[in-house]
C-alpha cells in the first residue's frame, strides 16, 4: 500500500516539495482566504477532496485521453467535482456553502490542480495518484492555515473568531494591525514562511 | 485505434461532454428542491435575526418565522397597502424588484410581532457590493422611525473584510438609530470613523478595510430606504399605534385579525 515511491507521492508536498513554498502555485487562493482561520480551513479540505478525486479520475483514464485536449478533459473534470461538491454543500450544509460563497468555485482555477493532473495524474496510477492529490492538498492547507493564523491574530486578535488577545493589552497600548487583514500582507507572509523555510532547506537554496 | 485521429478527439470530447452535462443536469434536478428549502429558510432566518429573534433549531426556523410574522404587505410609494395576501412579501424578489421602473415597483413588508406584543416592520433592502449583491432586511420599531435590528448578507464579499457586513457586531450599530430627524426623512448612513453626514442623517461607522462594501450599505440602505418614507410616516402619524392596545395581552388569534392595515 504504501511503498516508498507512494510515501514520497504523500509526505514530499508536505515540506519538501510543497506546492505553495516550493512550486509557488495556488498563490491566488492562499491570498484570498486567509483574512481567517475557518475558510481557509474549509476551502483546505475542500482542495483536499477535489484534488484527491481528480487525480485519480485523470488517473484512470490516463491511457484514453487524447494528448492534444487532455488539458480540456482535465479542466472538464475538475470543473465537474467542483460544481457536485458545491451543489450538495447548498443542498445540505447550506451555511458552509454560504461561507464559501465564490471560493469553492475558483477551486476550479486552482493551479495546484492543473498542476498535479497534468505532472502526476497523467503518469502514474490511480492508488499513487490518490496519495498525492491527498498530499498536495494537505501541503497546501497547512500554509493557508498559517498564513490565515498569523493574519487573524495579528489582524484582529482572534483566533475562530473568538478573542484571544486579551482587554489589558488594548488598555496598554496595543492595537490590532488593521494592515495584516488586507491582502498585500498575505503574499508578504507567504514570502516570510517561503524564506524561513528555504533556510531551514538547504538543497531547496537556488542560486 | 490511434487517440491523436481527429475522429477520436471528437467523439472523445462529445461523448464526455454529454456524459458530464446529463450527471450535473441529473444532480442539479435531485438537489433543486432540497436547495430550494434552503435558501427559503436562510432568506427567514436572515429576517428573524434583524428582529433579534433566533429559530431554536434549523427545522424549526419556518414555525418560528410563522409565528413573529404575521402579515406580508405590498405597499405603493404613496404608503398605502396594495397587497396583503400570504407571503406576498417574503415572494418578492428584490434582484428583479429593484429593476422595476418607480411607478409599477411595490414595496414588500413584512409585519411582525414580538413576545412582548410590540409590532416591528421588516423592510428588505437590496443593492452592490465589491463583488457581487448585498442585501438585508431592516427590522423597524412601530413608531415608522426607530431601527429596531438589522441583518445583512452578502453573495461574495471578502471574508474577514467585507463579509463582516453580516457579521453581528456591525449590524448591531445600526440599532436605535432614527430614520427621521426633526420630522423629515434623513435615512441612515454608513461613514468612516469621524466623518459626518452633511444633511445631519445618523450614521454608523464603516468597516476597516471595506471601504466599497461599506459605500454600498450606505448607498443600498439610501436607495431602498426612501421609498418607504410615506409608509413609513403613516407609521409615526398614529395609524400603526392603534395595534399596540389590543396587542399588549398575548398573542391570540382575536388581536392577529384586529390589526387592521394603517390606511
Amino acid at each position: 500500500m504504501l511503498s516508498k515511491k507512494n510515501k514520497e507521492a504523500l509526505f514530499n508536498p508536505l515540506s519538501k516539495d510543497n506546492p505553495v513554498l516550493v512550486q509557488i502555485l495556488g498563490i491566488c487562493s492562499a491570498l484570498a482566504v486567509t483574512a481567517s482561520l475557518e475558510p481557509a480551513i474549509v476551502m483546505g479540505i475542500s482542495v483536499i477532496c477535489v484534488l484527491a478525486f481528480s487525480n485519480v479520475i485523470i488517473s484512470f483514464l490516463r491511457k484514453t485521453i487524447p494528448t492534444n485536449i487532455r488539458i480540456i478533459v482535465q479542466l472538464v473534470v475538475v470543473a465537474t467535482l467542483v460544481i457536485i461538491v458545491q451543489q450538495i454543500l447548498v443542498a445540505y450544509k447550506y451555511d458552509v456553502s454560504k461561507q464559501l460563497s465564490v471560493f469553492i468555485g475558483l477551486i476550479i482555477t486552482n493551479c495546484i490542480l492543473m498542476g498535479r493532473l497534468e505532472a502526476f495524474a497523467m503518469h502514474n496510477s490511480p492508488w499513487p495518484s490518490f496519495l498525492d492529490g491527498i498530499g498536495n492538498g494537505l501541503g497546501y492547507t497547512i500554509i493557508l492555515v498559517i498564513v490565515a493564523f498569523i493574519r487573524e491574530l495579528l489582524g484582529t486578535g482572534k483566533l475562530f473568531g473568538f478573542q484571544v488577545v486579551p482587554q489589558w493589552c488594548y488598555d496598554h497600548g496595543y492595537e490590532n494591525n488593521g494592515l495584516m487583514i488586507l491582502a498585500p500582507m498575505a503574499l508578504i507572509t507567504v514570502g516570510c514562511i517561503i524564506w524561513v523555510h528555504r533556510a531551514h532547506n538547504k538543497e531547496l537554496q537556488e542560486d | 485505434m490511434n487517440k491523436n485521429s481527429n475522429t477520436y478527439q471528437i467523439l472523445y470530447a462529445a461523448v464526455m461532454v454529454l456524459l458530464v452535462g446529463s450527471m450535473l443536469a441529473l444532480i442539479y434536478m435531485a438537489l433543486k428542491p432540497k436547495q430550494n428549502e434552503n435558501i427559503a429558510n436562510d432568506t427567514r432566518k436572515q429576517i428573524l435575526s434583524a428582529l433579534h429573534i433566533a429559530a431554536p433549531s434549523d427545522e424549526l426556523v419556518k414555525e418560528t418565522y410563522e409565528k413573529y410574522v404575521i402579515q406580508d404587505l405590498l405597499v405603493d410609494s404613496e404608503g398605502n397597502v396594495v397587497d396583503s395576501t400570504d407571503n406576498a412579501a417574503f415572494e418578492v424578489q428584490m434582484k428583479k424588484n429593484v429593476k422595476l421602473p418607480d411607478a409599477e415597483r411595490k414595496l414588500p413588508v413584512m409585519k411582525c410581532k414580538m413576545d412582548d406584543g410590540s409590532v416591528k416592520y421588516v423592510l428588505p433592502v437590496y443593492g452592490a457590493g465589491l463583488w457581487g449583491p448585498i442585501w438585508g432586511y431592516i427590522a423597524m420599531n412601530e413608531d415608522g422611525n426607530t431601527i429596531y435590528g438589522a441583518n445583512f448578507s452578502h453573495e461574495g464579499e471578502t471574508p474577514g473584510l467585507g463579509a463582516r457586513i453580516a457579521e453581528q457586531e456591525f449590524q448591531e450599530l445600526f440599532r436605535e438609530k432614527h430614520l427621521f430627524v426633526d420630522g423629515e426623512y434623513k435615512g441612515v448612513a454608513v461613514l468612516k470613523k469621524g466623518q459626518k453626514t452633511t444633511n445631519g442623517a445618523e450614521q454608523v461607522d464603516a468597516l476597516t478595510g471595506a471601504t466599497i462594501t461599506s459605500l454600498g450599505v450606505s448607498d443600498m440602505l439610501a436607495d431602498c430606504l426612501y421609498r418607504y418614507e410615506a409608509f413609513l410616516k403613516k407609521l409615526g402619524s398614529g395609524g400603526g399605534t392603534q395595534c399596540t392596545a389590543d396587542a399588549a395581552p398575548a398573542e391570540t388569534i382575536e388581536s392577529e385579525t384586529n390589526d387592521n392595515q394603517p390606511e
